[in-house]
């Protein structure tokens, strides 16, 4: 699962930047095209968490909707996954938003 | 654990000398930030980029970074160590069972010194396919991954400086088999290439788009077996096709050895191209005798 190990470098990120101080909060940007399960990370964030500094802190993760616009016919439409397909049939669909994945802030005691 | 390069993450990584022999762990491997020089490095960690306060005693740090930017920074200088020595690496992916020892133990045994290549050989636990390259005499190192489903940059730093590959050579990388992570996971490859048997079903690109996505050539493994299978290699390219226009795509087989010439033709011409993500123009350094030749 690599939700752990990404998790496990988020944790990283964050200590390399607080040091010692507690952590009382964790905020991310996930998105739906990222290929990493926002639900799969708050499964691991617990145990790769444990021991730090980071140990209880709350995690909030946003979640944006894939979107996409289509070259061909310039149509904005939601994408669920990357098969990026335009309802009028062209394949030259541009990712607008949906393959983030960020740690955007933490909140420190 | 390391603050620079993050070994010590995945505890239980193994990596193996040139002999096969195991060595200590990952995070014991001593650390010197000390570069030719002889100048010592520190690690500057700048704080917050910027950070406001909030309310009832906690502060708030703005960090807004990708989640995987260690790994890519790593990847990086992967890529840049690689350029330098015009050392080639392949990462080869594809799920277990596809094909992709069998297919590298055939080209390092009928290349033979027409290539001088090395491999690295990512697996969770054993060193049985570290023991089939070896048989061919080239050089291998094993990393075993312990419960890691992937090979990160920074086991691919290892790996390559205890391989130690002689520049101008080539590195094939077999990652863990698994079409999930390794795609999230740029290793600074020169290339990457995904293996997909005829027994998996000709759907293995909508199910792991992210793979194919990454993929800059995709091997349609087994071929010898498409008369027993349903598996429509047109309707896989077309799927391809929809999630990566870029990708090179070859049918072969690794245990008959047709459409191997197609392989060595790709490898020949990966040859002269330099260790950049995206960048595929043409580099002048010459390959000695074609490697197409061989077949
Ligand atoms: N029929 C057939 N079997 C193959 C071919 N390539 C590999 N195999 C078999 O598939 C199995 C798994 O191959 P291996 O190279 O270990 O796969 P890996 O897990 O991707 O390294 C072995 O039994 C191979 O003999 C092929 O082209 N045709
Ligand atoms: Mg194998
Ligand atoms: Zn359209
Ligand atoms: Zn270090
Ligand atoms: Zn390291
Ligand atoms: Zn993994």
């Amino acid at each position: 699962m690599h939700e752990l190990s990404i998790t496990q470098s988020l944790v990283d990120a964050v200590l390399n930047r607080t040091g010692e101080r507690t952590v009382t909060a964790v905020n991310l940007r996930i998105g739906p095209l990222s290929g990493v399960l926002a639900d799969a990370v708050r499964f691991c964030f617990d145990v790769a968490a444990a021991g730090t500094p980071l140990a209880g802190a709350r995690l909030q993760i946003d979640e944006p909707r894939g979107r996409g616009r289509c070259r061909s016919c310039q149509d904005e439409f939601n994408l669920s996954d990357l098969i990026l397909l335009c309802p009028c049939g062209s394949a030259d669909v541009e990712v607008l938003s949906g393959r983030e994945l960020m740690l955007m802030s933490v909140e420190v005691a | 654990m390391c603050t620079t390069c993050g070994c010590g993450d995945e505890a239980g990584t193994r990596i193996s000398n040139l002999a096969g022999e195991l060595q200590t762990p990952r995070q014991g491997h001593p650390h010197s930030h000390t570069d030719e020089h002889g100048r010592t490095y520190t690690h500057e960690h700048g704080h917050a980029d910027g950070h406001h306060h909030a309310a009832a005693g906690t502060e708030t740090i703005v960090l807004e970074q990708n989640l995987l930017a260690k790994n890519d920074l790593l990847a990086a200088t992967n890529r840049g160590w690689l350029a330098g020595r015009g050392v080639r690496a392949f990462n080869v992916m594809s799920s277990p069972g596809a094909g992709k020892t069998t297919l590298l133990v055939r080209t390092l045994t009928e290349l033979g010194g027409r290539l001088d290549a090395g491999v690295i050989e990512g697996d969770q636990e054993t060193s049985l396919d570290a023991d089939r390259i070896r048989a061919t005499g080239r050089p291998v190192i094993q990393i075993n991954t312990g419960a890691g489903c992937h090979l990160d940059a920074d086991m691919l730093r290892h790996g390559l400086d205890a391989l130690a590959p002689e520049p101008g050579s080539t590195v094939f990388i077999e990652n863990v088999g698994n079409l999930v992570c390794p795609a999230l996971f740029d290793l600074g490859e020169t290339a990457k290439v995904v293996i997909v048997s005829v027994t998996e079903g000709d759907d293995k690109p909508q199910k792991y788009p992210h793979m194919f996505m990454a993929a800059d050539l995709v091997i349609v493994n087994k071929s010898d077996l498409l008369p027993y299978v349903d598996f429509d290699v047109d309707a896989c390219l077309r799927r391809i096709r929809q999630i990566n226009s870029r990708a090179e795509f070859l049918t072969l087989s690794a245990t008959t050895g047709e459409g191997l010439a197609a392989w060595y033709g790709w490898l020949d011409g990966a040859a002269s191209q330099p260790a950049a993500p995206t960048s595929r123009t043409a580099r002048s350094v010459p390959l000695t005798g074609s490697l197409t030749e061989a077949h």
